[in-house]
This record gives structure tokens, sequence and C-alpha cells, in this order.
């Protein structure tokens, strides 16, 4: 919860809401981007890296940061809680 | 050698390591006369433990571990009264996973689910949002909890909610912040703390500011770290060179993340929301002044504590801790977590007794999940 996941950004989802579509390890789910939107189209953000933080982009991070957290919070184990904690909320809202 | 694989960069690991060994001799830091470096995230320390970044580092250097991580330090009284929101007829409790184990007087979310409370596990303030949506016979609440990382999630949250008019949904508030329980450490006399490697991802939102009182009022150093073990490292070293230098600053290792200023639109959404509130509760730690933040009368309305008239304010009184837990010990650095006479017998990560078991960022867990790894290694 605390360390996030970096996750790219792929899809605007709700422009209004500032909600987008965020790939994280293969899991897509949307992700609110307010943080870290300046003065510039939503759309901008596609394609770009995000630190994640329980469903709220907090940082921007280069592609090269993200892959290196990545690996850290693999080894930590902590990659897989927050992949395990996404599907848990997909079946939560399901049900 | 295990850090030759794990790091990403062995040779500049290792040319840390030397530095750090050669500033610890220079201010004759040894096994009978260390400094103490607080790591205050719960994350660091599990990759201190990870890492074996303790036993990497020479025994001059001992890390105390601190109290950042925001499930360790609920308190009971907190647990009870979220049961009691959740047993309540019509009401949907959505929490994360991490907090359904933590005990609580009566008993855990766990245990409340078991006995049939509807009780939910999400992993956003998002998705709790969206089950009310989905269900708006019911009244879905959210336990919002964590510190300055989390905080704005639950105040977009609430500022999104305000937006659609949605009128079942409400959150049960424990956000809490990070420089107040620092300070409070800072003022405890048992303390022998020579410096701190600050949060990384709570300085992405607040920015490093906050921590000036550290440097200016204590004359203590603290470096904002990143997570990486290498960025551990190299904040050690800053940390053991300011010592060495007669300097207290506060320094940012982890700038390619953590603006000196913060994230401005979190900044200013939970200002909007949150107010701080007189004292909070910490476990392990006691009330702790402004230390805990409340939701403001305009958004009273998503105030599960308004909404069910619970918590702060209805028949405030302390909770005592579970009998034989040494939580506040182990927290406040003064013993380590084998010293505990429940360590590994009443209390294991299965069947936690106090909070440090319950989450893989407090101390107690991350002795034991790595403590017996070491030790076979070092064999
Ligand atoms: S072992 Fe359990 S009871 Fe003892 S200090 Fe750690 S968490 Fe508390």
């Amino acid at each position: 919860m605390c360390l996030g996941i970096p996750g790219r950004i792929v899809e605007i989802a709700d422009p209004e809401r500032k909600l987008a579509i965020v790939e994280v390890m293969g899991v897509r789910r949307p992700v609110n981007v307010a943080c870290i939107l300046m003065d510039e189209p939503i759309d901008r953000l596609i394609g770009t890296w995000a630190l994640i933080h329980v469903g709220f982009a907090m940082s921007r991070i280069n592609e090269k940061e993200a892959a290196l957290t990545l690996d850290v919070l693999r080894q930590l184990g902590e990659a897989q809680g927050e992949i395990e904690a996404m599907r848990a909320s997909e079946r939560t809202l399901a049900s | 050698m295990r850090y030759a694989e794990e790091f990403r960069d062995p040779v500049a690991a290792k040319g840390v390591l030397a530095a750090i060994a050669r500033v610890a001799d220079q201010i004759g830091a040894s096994g009978e006369k260390p400094v103490h470096i607080m790591e205050i995230c719960g994350g660091h320390t599990h990759a201190i433990f990870r890492y074996g970044l303790d036993k990497l580092t020479p025994p001059g250097i001992e890390f105390i571990h601190g109290p950042g991580c925001p499930v360790c330090v609920l308190p009971m009284r907190r647990i009870d009264e979220c049961v009691e929101i959740a047993e309540r007829p019509g009401v949907i409790m959505t929490t994360f996973g991490d907090a359904m184990r933590v005990p609580g007087q009566r008993k855990s979310l766990l245990q409340a689910k078991a006995d049939g409370a509807d009780i939910r596990i999400v992993y956003s303030p998002l998705d709790a949002l969206e089950l009310a949506r989905r269900h708006p016979e019911r009244e879905v609440v959210f336990f919002g909890l964590g510190f300055e990382t989390t905080t704005p999630s639950t105040a977009l949250t609430i500022l999104q909610a305000a937006a659609d008019g949605l009128g079942n949904f409400s959150i049960f508030c424990n956000h809490i912040t990070l420089p107040p329980p620092i300070k409070a450490l800072l003022d405890d006399p048992h303390m022998v703390l020579d410096g701190f490697v600050g949060p990384g991802h709570v300085s992405m939102v607040i920015g490093t500011r906050p921590y000036d009182f550290i440097a200016r009022d204590y004359g203590k150093p603290i470096v904002v770290a990143g997570f990486e073990p290498l960025d551990l490292l190299q904040s050690v070293l800053m940390v053991l060179e300011q010592i060495r230098d007669g300097r207290a600053e506060v320094e940012n290792q982890y700038a390619r993340v953590v603006p000196d200023d913060g994230n401005p639109v979190s900044i200013a959404a939970c200002a909007k929301v949150y107010e701080p509130r007189p004292s909070f509760e910490w476990r392990g730690l006691g009330e702790i002044d402004a230390s805990g933040l409340r939701i403001r009368t305009e958004y009273a309305a998503f105030d599960a504590e308004v909404k069910f008239g619970v918590g702060y304010g209805k028949g405030h009184r302390a909770v005592a801790e579970p009998e034989g837990c040494r939580c506040g010990e182990v927290m406040t650095g003064r013993i380590k977590p084998p010293a505990c006479p429940q360590f590994g017998k009443g209390c294991t990560p299965e069947m936690p007794l106090g909070a440090l078991m319950v989450s893989s960022e407090g101390a107690c867990a991350a002795y034991y999940q790595y403590g017996g790894l070491r030790l076979e290694e070092t064999a």
C-alpha cells in the first residue's frame, strides 16, 4: 500500500473524473491521474509511466526508474501483493 | 555473496559500503558505541531486512526501525470502532487487505467478517466509491488509513463523491501525518537517535520542507531516500558525512521522485478536505498532538464518525495494549523484537498479537521473516 507500484498509462477512461486506464504488470485498471496532471491535455499522459498508490498516480517517473522500482518491489514481494490486491478488488466489485 | 547478485550495480554498492566504513571510522562509531540511525518508513525497514543492509554495514551503525507503518501504529480502539460501524445493519465496510488482521480489543476485522459483518477488501478507495454507486440501498464505508502517501487518495475520493452527490458513501478517517511522531520521538528522553533516513513516498507528496525542524531545532541530519538498496546505502553515507562534518541538514537523495515542494494537487486536495485533530492515538506511542487528520465540517456528510456517531469525542478512553506486548518499546528503539517474550511464540504473522507483526513493514514481522534466513547464511 505505501510503496505503490509503477504503471503505464494506456488509455483515458473518463476525462472529467480524471480517470485513466493504467497497465501494471499486465493488469489493467482505472487510476485517477489528477495529481500528475499539469497544464496540459489529459491525453498527453498516454504512454507515460507513473507511480501508482492505491489507484492514484502520485508521481511521474521515467521508464528506467519504473523498471528498477518494479525489480525492487518484486524482490520485496510487494509487487505480487499489489497485483493480488487489484484482483481481490475486482472480485469485490463483481460480487 | 548475495548482494553481488541483487544489487543492480554491485561495484557501486561496494564503493558506498567502503565509504560508509571509512566515515564510521572517522567519527569513532563502533559496536560498543554505535551511531543510531532511524529509518522512518516501513518500506525502508522491509528493504533493509530483505537485502541484509544491517549486516552489510559496519557494526558501528545501528538501525532503529521507525513508526512509519500506518497499519502497525493503528490503535486497538480504532479497530474496535471500525468493527462497530461494520456491524451496523446495511453497512458494507471496505478496507485495504493489510488492515484485516490487526487485532482489536474485541476482534479483528477478519473475525468480524467471520461473524457475519459485510466487510470487503478493496485495492483503492475508488473501488469503494464504485461499490457505493452500484449499491445505492447500502451504506458503503471505507476504512481510510495511511500516511501522507495515501491521504490524497481519500481526499480526492471524497471530492469525487461530493461532485457526484453520492449520499451512501463515507470514510472512517484514520489518516496520520509523519512529522508529529518524529517530533515526539525526538522529545522522548530515552531516545538516542543521531540521524534519520527519511521516507521516499511520503515526501513525494509533502516535499522535504516539513522536515526542516529536525535539522534546525534538534540539530539532527535527515536524508530522504529511495527504495533501492543502493539508495538506502547512499543515504546512510550522507547521514554519516553530515555527522562527521558537524552539519545538520535536510538532504534529498531521491530527488528523481521527490520535489522539494511536494505535489501541489495532493497538498491542495488534503487541505480542502482535512484538518488536524487536536491529537490522535498511536499504538505503542500514545496520544500525539496534531498527528491525525479529520474530515472538515464542509464534508461531514462523508465522515463515518459523524454519520454513525462513533469515534473521537464519543466516550473517549484509552484502551490498553494486549498483555505481554512490547510493541511500544520496539517502536522507540528500546528493545529489538526478539527481546519481546511473545516474539515467535504468542505472536506470529499468522496470529499477530501486536501490530508490528501484522504487516511486512512492521519491525517484528521483518525480523520474523528474515531473521532465520540471515542466521543460516552467517552460520
Ligand atoms: S513480537 Fe508481537 S507482541 Fe512482541 S513487540 Fe512484536 S508485535 Fe508486539
